[in-house]
């Protein structure tokens, strides 16, 4: 089986700033792949590769089988991305970025889509409003669900949580896992280490333009020396604590 | 294959471009006020308030100003554009579309249409604020067409000026300096008072810039009277400083997204 991501002996500068030395992944199809770094390690710029908005300088990328240079229109076909920075428009409503993306994308029932994916997201309620006055989670979340119109085969998450509080971290947890759930093939990048394990399938470092390691959790956890055990009692995380207290709190009004 | 689905999808996108940029302009009371009410405000002024000191050689002032405000009001648009194309750039609506299987350059034709349509809007409601102050024309209608495309020529030259300056902008403020010497350009020419009344340097600028060709084109055409060569001066200016705009634009453009 074709994998839905490959990248080869990737190279990419900034005028003397080498950032991708040479980067070589893949990521199999309906799978989560998550690609952590440190700020400032060329994670956006392999998304924007992949996703056909910046040229590389060398290497081979395909992205659902489709070279990234000579066949970008084919990759765009295949895509959707949500960057780094929520790209929603501020002036129009929260129902209006979504039908706009969906006509775009030349669906039949633009309407029909949106308030299902309004639904989905908890956004019912702030549908007629500005996306300006939404909160960030809300505008993460309705970037998110921008990208999701037209049901692309691969998804691009350019660290999809950061900023979002761990409520509406696990909301969006709970979204990425539903897509790779129907087959949709999943790329995210990611500062918390936490976040690669509870999501993805395969886990990559990049570091100094290069991916230092790659594998499956269970096998990342084989390069390090297992931790001493030790018998304590185990102590909520301040995660736990803040989640409980906030308690079923559902949607933002 | 490919690039015919494209093809016949671009004037739907496009359609999509424009009412989004479209609900922008009409959601911004900043814009309609810059656009519309004050050059009518400028209009009311020069007529019942200048208007009786200036000598034309026309009857009516109001038919003497209106084409010099009809291009005060494009030329205040124009800072808009490059405000609303440095947003889309900063925000990343524009690598959100460019990473769709959309044209390429659908967002930046989506800004030029927006222009056009806003442009046609605010100038039919001048012209008719200008006849219930007494404009009368005896125009016809192949001269009014002639208007028409005139005033749209102006309008994508400015754009395209404008674009230039919204894309390669790095700051908000940036984005709208180029607002200024463009609204100085319709004040420093035959628009609002006949150039024979100006010191020689003024006159000398004045009479060689692009306004004055082209407000002395419209209102040729208004009034019936022979437009001679101030149409072709004034075709030449704008298709040359537009072709240059576009090239410019479109190469920063690429480059940037
Ligand atoms: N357009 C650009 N011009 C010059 N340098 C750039 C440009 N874009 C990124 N860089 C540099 O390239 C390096 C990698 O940037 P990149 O945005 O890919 O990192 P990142 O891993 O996404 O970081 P972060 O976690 O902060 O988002 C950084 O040092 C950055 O300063
Ligand atoms: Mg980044």
């Amino acid at each position: 089986m074709q994998n839905a991501i490959r990248v080869k002996g990737l190279q990419k500068s900034y005028r003397q700033l080498h950032v991708l030395k040479n980067v070589d992944f893949e990521v199999e199809k309906g799978n989560i792949f998550a690609l952590l770094g440190t700020n400032g390690a060329g994670k956006t710029t392999i998304v924007k590769i992949l996703t056909t908005l910046l040229k590389k300088d060398g290497g081979q990328v395909t992205v659902n089988g489709f070279d990234v240079a000579s066949m970008p229109a084919n990759v765009r076909q295949s895509i959707s991305l949500t960057g780094q920075f929520a790209a929603v428009d501020e002036v129009l409503t929260g129902r209006e970025n979504l039908v706009m993306i969906a006509r775009l994308r030349h669906l039949s029932q633009p309407r029909e889509v949106t308030d299902d994916l309004l639904q989905r997201f908890g956004l019912s309620d702030a549908a007629d409003r500005r996306a300006s006055t939404y909160s960030g989670g809300m505008r993460r979340r309705l970037d998110i669900a921008m990208s999701l119109i037209g049901n692309p085969q691969i998804i691009f998450l350019d660290e999809p949580t950061t900023g979002l509080d761990p409520e509406g971290r696990i909301e969006v947890w709970k979204i990425i896992k539903e897509l790779a759930g129907s087959g949709t093939t999943v790329f995210l990048t990611t500062q918390y280490l936490e976040e690669a394990e509870q999501l993805a399938s395969r886990i990559a470092i990049l570091h100094e333009g290069e991916i230092i390691v790659s594998g499956t959790l269970a096998e990342l956890k084989k390069l390090f020396p297992p931790a001493k055990v030790e018998y304590i009692e185990k102590q909520p995380t301040l995660e736990d604590i803040f989640l409980k207290i906030i308690g079923n709190k559902k949607e933002d009004k | 294959m490919e690039t015919i689905k494209m093809k016949n999808y671009f004037f739907i996108d496009m359609g999509v471009m424009l009412i989004r940029s479209m609900r922008h302009v009409f959601r911004s009371l900043d814009t309609i006020i810059t656009v519309t009410i004050m050059p009518i405000a400028m209009m009311l002024l020069f007529v019942y308030v200048l208007g009786g000191a200036i000598k034309t050689g026309t009857d009516k002032y109001v038919n003497y100003l209106l084409p010099g405000i009809l291009l005060v009001a494009i030329a205040n648009s124009a800072g808009y554009v490059s405000y609303r194309l440095f947003l889309d750039k900063q925000r990343g609506i524009f690598e959100r579309f460019h990473s769709m299987p959309i044209a390429r350059s659908a967002p930046l034709w989506g800004h030029m249409l927006t222009s056009l349509v806003s442009n046609a809007i605010s100038l039919v409601v001048i012209i008719l604020v200008a006849l219930l102050m007494g404009f009368r024309s005896s125009a016809g209608f192949l001269s009014w067409l002639a208007i028409a495309g005139i005033l749209a020529l102006f309008t994508l030259t400015l754009t395209w000026i404008a674009a230039i300056a919204g894309l390669s902008a790095k700051s908000v403020d940036g984005a709208g300096v180029i607002a200024y010497p463009i609204h100085f350009l319709p004040l420093i020419s035959s628009a609002f008072v006949p150039t024979t009344s100006m010191p020689a340097g003024v006159k000398a600028f004045a009479e060689h810039q692009p306004v004055t060709p082209i407000v002395e084109t419209i209102r040729a055409l208004l009034y019936n009277q022979p437009v001679g060569n101030q149409i072709w001066v004034a075709l030449a200016w704008c298709i040359t400083i537009m072709f240059c705009a576009y090239l410019f634009a479109m190469r920063v453009y690429r480059k940037r997204l």
